[in-house]
Order: structure tokens, then C-alpha cells, then sequence
């Protein structure tokens, strides 16, 4: 119900102040008020494992493709604590949609090097048999939805996937990641709309790390973020620190049960930088000063959860070395080992489209087979087993 | 058996897919309570609940988006769109997302219980946003079944198979037909196989291809050409992907003439594909040139309708065009 006024009274675009959680500071201790959150030695130092990874695989797969090894990557380089932190939130039932920088979460379900690599590589091996670009990866037995391309699209369905699980009534629910330019897309209005309305146990994760490609936030909204929308849908919303991986697992865990306790959807928006460009296809130099990038390079998310481990003893420069390099040498060996495996047969090329392929298509495989004998040399990754 | 018209038909399917299994669920724009603004979803909320019969806010684009996250947990999503003429701003959503799911994920994820409902077509003075027929565009993207039928028994019998199929399906009902078609539909369960085209009237002399709506005009147009002795074999594609190649091509080797007519405009209007495949299929047997007998390349007009749309007139013409070539 609306209170009535007779005078015309206009609320103003910035009336609403969104504050910012943050709990640890960047030398790793905690703000004076900030309570630190429970997690026994072995759930942080995993997280820390899985920092630590992404970090590493990031850095060898921007330069396998700069050496023509793959054909493109997207790195998470200072956004990794947003999605293992909000990861290791969640259970495993909870299902995950993701754009494509969360690399992080797919990892702390425990997606291995190995299947990374197949994907990177598009080899036959690959759970998304070699058919979509490196980083769209997917996995069903890890409740990571495979990613696609179109921005925003995976916001009305994350509604839809968590509606579901409402209704199977197993105390689930999904979680959405997206950036805040993805969010100027009409499916961020949908999905965020349809899942207050339809009350869907739905977790809208927002990385708004300052760009989309070369457009700095400030060309992409005017208003107070993407966190003062989800007030206006109604839903309950968060603004956190997103280098801050206590503030984005508390903030997390906490939205969890509200969405699970209340059938009701939660918008968290974690405020970070793209440190690193954004595809390998980007050179950020033509759009942003080096300035700006060292001011966040000093905000660094591994840096400060590290000095937080340290501090508690659980962490020292030996062990810090000797994972870094375990890392290394497992990453080059897999990445040496997912490149010689060839790409899927052809007839894969007509699988899945359907649930069985249409008589057209089989036809169409057929005419392409026989032009494939004819033509060995112009096909050399499908000529030499056309029949095993 | 009882005489039912295409909306209770459609009513029935819905219905029966419900009673049957407790992950289908229906939503769209008005189809809860309100039982939509064609009444195809009536009563379907009191037999089933609010959280399986539902509105959802006006956004199309959220809705396929919904329905696609629903099917991709193995739900059967039947999502309805008002109106045929509505179903662009979710084109992205369907296109994009539902069409390639499975083929992306290499079938690690599908959206095979997705249902699309929509009602299509003119002759019901709707102007150019109540009378479109779309389904060309959807029969360019790989991944979705397109269907579309004629009569009562056949909206209850494809739809069940829609629902039922492991596919994404777009399923067009003719809006014209929704009362104005009434015929017995069985009251049991039965399903009409997808990809199968019918013969609908055995002829020797000309094939007339159509579907849906346009069924009812090829058949008044066969009527009249029989009385000038031209015998028509008259066909109902019924899916338009994947489209019943070797019926349709069966058919014309036996007549050596074809004519397809379809409400949609005529350039890359679904006829053109089929007029494709038959010249390099049936070349040897055709006797004269495919024609096309379908709406003109302009938006829907209002006051112009009788002129616009392929009617048995123009059918008729065609027919005895092909038959004196």
C-alpha cells in the first residue's frame, strides 16, 4: 500500500544507499566488527588449493593460445575469490548456470585438469564432444550447466531451473552468475522478475568487475549498481566485496538458506576488477590506463585469503611453492596429453541435434562421408577413420 | 468419442499429459485461473494446483528462458505464447538456447520436455500482430520440431506426442479453426506420430501440399477442381520439421504436379524447401513447374485480408494452371 502525497515529490535515482560487507582486510586481518566465519582447516585450505589452481591454469592456457595452441580462453585473473568463494557455499545438489568467467566454481566441485584441458582442446574426449569454444564448459554429474555464448540467457532459465527444484522439494536451489553488462540484457529483467514473482529459490551472483570488453560500468548504468534493481523486483540484496572470499562465501551461505528457508530468490552483487584482459581476442591497453589496473593489482583476492591463512598458521612459503609447482608441471602434462587426442569421429556431427538423428540428417551424413573419400587430404582430422 | 472443437481438443491433450505425469506443468500469459484468452488451459489450475498451472508476468522472452530451465531439470514444460505474432522477442531464447542445449552440452543437458503452444494464422481480421504464421523461421534452426494440425483429433494426438517427445517442439494451432473446427476426438489417450505427413485424399492427376489452417482451404479448392474432372491428391505435412520427405515425394512421382500453399508469405516461406527437394528428388516425373500458392510479401494487412490470403480461389487457379502447362 502507498502512502499518499500531494505534492509532486520525486525519489531520487541515488536515494537508495547500498552499503558494501566486507570482512577481511588486504593484509589478511579481519575489520574491527567483521565476525570471521566458521570453516575448519581443511574447507579453507581446499579453497585456497582452488585459487591457487585457477591462478596457474589461467596464466598456461593465456599462453598456450598465444603460441596458436588453442584457439581462445578467458581468464578470472582477480575475480577467482567470487566464484570459489561462493562456491564453496553451496552444496552439491545446488545447480549452477554460469556465463563464463567462473571457471573457479567449476573447479571446487572438483571438474579435473584433465576435463578442462579435453574441453580447452576440444578433443574427443571432451564432455561437449569438441562442438562449442574453449571455456564453455559443462558437466551434469557436477550440476554445472554447459555454458553458451548469448549473454543473460541463462538468467530466465536459472528461474526456471530453481522453480523446479522447489517443486521436487529436495532443499535445493541454483545459483546464477553474471556481469554487470550482461545485466543491461532484457533476460536479466526476465529472469529477475519471473523468479520474485514465481518465488524461485534462485541466487543472482553478479560479478561487477568495472568492464564489459571496453565499456566501463559508468557507460553501462547510471543508477546505484546492479544491486538497487533487485530491490525494485523486490527481491533481498546484497552489495559485497568481491575480493574479499570470507565476505562473498558468508554472504553466500547466508543467501543460500534464505532462498531454500522462503522460496525466494536473492541478488548478490560482488563489486571487483578485471584485472586481466577480457579474452584472449582483447587488448585492454587501448581502453584503460595502467594507472587504474596497479590500483586493483594491490587489492589482489588470492593475496589477501593467503595472508588471512598464513596469520592462522595454516599456510607457509614452502607449501606455497611446492603447490604452485605442482600445478605447473600437472597442467603441462595434461595440456601435452589433451593435444595429441583428435577431435570426435564425424559422425558426430549429426548427434544430439536431436535425441536420434532425422532421416534428413542421416542423409546429409552419408553425402558428406562420401565426399570426404573423395577429398581424403582436405580433411586430414576425419579422413583416416571415417570406418573404425 | 465425442464432438469436441479444436480448443477442448487441445484442452484434453493437456489434460491427459498432466494427469499422467506430475512433472508437466503449464504456464504463459493468462493461462492460469483465467484458463487463457482462448480458454485452452481451462479449469486446468483447479485440477492440478497453482504451482503447475500458472501465470507468469508478460515477458516472452522470460518465459522460454523459464521453460527452458524447467525441461533442463526433466521437467515437461508446455510454455504458451498468446499469440504466434508474440513469439519474437523469445526467438533469441528459442533459437539460441532450446535448439542447441543438447547438441552443445555433447547431451550432457537437454530441454527435451519443452512444449512450445502458440496460436498462428489469419482470417480472423488480426491484422499484422494476431494473424502471423512463423513457422519458416523456425524451420531454419536445427534442433526444433515444428508442428502444426488441421482438426480437433489431430490437435489432441500431436500435442500428446509433443509433449511426450524427447524434443523441443513448437506447436502452431490454427486460432481460426479453435471453434469453427469441431470433429470426434477419442476421450482416451492416443497419439499421432510426429514427422508423418498424411494423405489425406487419394488423387492421381495433382498433389496439393498444406498444413494446418490451410488444410480446410486446399480441400475446397480439390472439391472444385474435381467437378471439372481434375482428380487431387490432397496432403497435410502436419510436421514441419523434420519434414515427411518421401511422402510428399512419393506423392508427386505418382500425379507428376505439385502445388503448395501455406498463409505465410511466399519468399522462403516452408514451401520454397519443399518445391527444393522435390525438383531434385522427382525431376524426371514432374509434368510442370512446382507452384507456390501462399501470402504475398507484404505485413499482414487488415482491410485487405480476402485479397491477401491463398484462398480456394487461388488454389483452384493454380491447379488447373499446372494441369493445362
Amino acid at each position: 500500500m502507498s502512502k499518499t502525497i500531494h505534492k509532486p515529490t520525486f525519489i531520487s535515482g541515488d536515494a537508495l544507499e547500498i552499503p558494501i560487507f566486507k570482512v577481511l582486510k588486504q593484509d589478511g586481518t579481519l575489520y574491527p566488527k567483521a565476525v570471521e566465519p566458521e570453516m575448519s582447516k581443511e574447507f579453507a585450505l581446499k579453497i585456497y588449493r582452488d585459487l591457487a589452481f585457477i591462478r596457474v591454469f589461467d596464466e598456461r592456457m593465456v599462453s598456450a593460445q598465444r603460441q596458436g595452441r588453442i584457439s581462445f580462453y578467458m581468464p578470472c585473473l582477480g575475480e577467482e575469490a567470487a566464484s570459489i568463494g561462493s562456491a564453496a557455499a553451496l552444496e552439491a545438489k545446488d545447480m549452477v548456470f554460469a556465463q563464463y568467467r567462473e571457471q573457479g566454481t567449476l573447479r571446487y566441485r572438483g571438474f579435473s585438469t584433465e576435463q578442462f584441458m579435453d574441453q580447452c582442446f576440444s578433443n574427443e574426449r571432451d564432455l561437449g564432444k569438441g562442438r562449442q569454444m574453449p571455456i564453455h564448459y559443462g558437466s551434469n554429474e557436477l550440476n554445472y550447466m554447459t555454458i553458451s555464448s548469448p549473454l543473460g540467457t541463462q538468467i530466465p532459465q536459472a528461474s526456471g531451473y530453481a522453480y523446479s527444484q522447489k517443486l521436487e522439494g529436495n532443499k535445493a536451489c541454483t545459483i546464477c552468475y553474471f556481469g554487470e553488462g550482461a545485466a543491461s540484457e532484457g533476460d536479466f529483467h526476465a529472469g529477475l522478475n519471473m523468479a520474485a514473482v514465481l518465488k524461485c529459490p534462485t541466487i543472482f551472483f553478479c560479478r561487477n568487475n568495472g568492464y564489459a570488453i571496453s565499456t566501463p560500468a559508468s557507460e553501462q548504468y547510471i543508477g546505484d549498481g546492479i544491486a538497487s534493481r533487485g530491490v525494485g523486483y523486490g527481491i533481498k540484496t546484497i552489495r559485497i566485496d568481491g575480493n574479499d572470499l570470507l565476505a562473498v562465501y558468508e554472504a553466500t551461505r547466508v543467501a543460500r538458506e534464505y532462498a531454500i528457508e522462503h522460496n525466494a530468490p536473492v541478488l548478490i552483487e560482488a563489486m571487483s576488477y578485471r584485472l586481466g584482459a577480457h579474452s584472449t581476442s582483447d587488448d585492454p591497453t587501448g581502453y584503460r590506463s595502467k594507472e587504474e589496473e596497479a590500483k586493483w593489482a594491490t587489492k589482489d583476492p588470492v593475496l589477501r585469503y593467503k595472508h588471512w591463512l598464513t596469520k592462522k598458521g595454516w599456510w607457509d612459503d614452502e607449501q606455497e611453492n611446492a603447490l604452485y609447482a605442482e600445478y605447473r608441471e600437472e597442467i603441462l602434462a595434461q595440456m601435452k596429453e589433451a593435444e595429441k587426442r583428435p577431435v570426435n569421429k564425424i559422425d558426430d556431427i549429426i548427434t544430439d541435434v536431436f535425441d536420434e538423428p532425422s532421416a534428413i540428417l542421416e542423409s546429409q551424413l552419408a553425402d558428406l562421408k562420401s565426399h570426404i573419400r573423395k577429398y581424403p587430404s582436405a580433411y586430414p582430422k576425419t579422413s583416416g577413420r571415417l570406418d573404425s | 468419442m465425442s464432438k469436441i472443437n479444436l480448443l477442448q481438443a487441445v484442452n484434453s491433450a493437456l489434460e491427459t499429459a498432466m494427469r499422467e505425469d506430475e512433472k508437466c506443468v503449464c504456464f504463459g500469459e493468462d493461462v492460469g485461473h483465467f484458463g487463457g484468452v482462448f480458454r485452452a488451459t481451462s479449469h486446468l489450475q483447479e485440477k492440478f494446483g497453482k504451482d503447475r498451472v500458472f501465470n507468469t508476468p508478460l515477458v516472452e522472452q522470460g518465459i522460454l528462458g523459464f521453460a527452458n530451465g524447467m525441461a533442463a531439470n526433466g521437467f515437461k514444460a508446455v510454455a504458451e505464447i498468446q499469440f504466434a505474432d508474440y513469439i519474437f522477442p523469445a526467438f533469441d531464447q528459442i533459437v539460441n538456447e532450446t535448439a542447441k542445449f543438447r547438441y552443445r552440452s555433447g547431451n550432457e543437458f537437454n530441454v527435451g520436455g519443452l512444449t512450445v503452444r502458440t496460436p498462428y494464422g489469419g482470417g480472423i481480421h488480426g491484422g499484422h500482430y494476431h494473424s502471423q504464421s512463423p513457422e519458416a523461421y523456425f524451420a531454419h534452426t536445427p534442433g526444433l520440431k515444428v508442428v502444426v494440425p488441421r482438426n480437433p483429433h489431430q490437435a489432441k494426438g500431436l500435442l500428446l506426442a509433443s509433449i511426450r517427445e524427447d524434443n523441443p517442439v513448437i506447436f502452431f494451432e490454427p486460432k481460426r479453426l479453435y471453434r469453427a473446427s469441431v470433429g470426434e476426438v477419442p476421450e482416451e489417450d492416443y497419439e499421432i506420430p510426429l514427422g508423418v505427413a498424411e494423405v489425406v485424399e487419394e488423387g492421381t492427376d495433382i498433389t496439393l501440399l498444406a498444413w494446418g489452417a490451410q488444410m480446410e482451404i486446399i480441400t475446397e479448392a480439390a472439391k472444385l477442381a474435381q467437378e471439372e474432372g481434375i482428380s487431387c491428391e490432397v496432403v497435410d505435412l502436419r510436421t514441419i520439421v523434420p519434414w515427411d520427405v518421401e511422402t510428399i515425394v512419393n506423392s508427386v512421382k505418382k500425379t507428376g504436379r505439385l502445388i503448395i500453399s501455406h498463409e505465410a508469405t511466399l519468399t522462403n516461406g516452408f514451401g520454397a524447401e519443399v518445391a527444393a527437394t522435390v525438383q531434385e528428388q522427382a525431376f524426371l516425373h514432374l509434368e510442370s513447374p512446382i507452384l507456390r500458392v501462399c501470402g504475398m510479401d507484404v505485413p499482414y494487412p487488415l482491410s485487405h485480408e480476402a485479397e491477401y490470403i491463398p484462398d480456394a480461389s487461388k488454389v483452384f487457379e493454380a491447379i488447373k494452371h499446372s494441369m493445362n502447362y
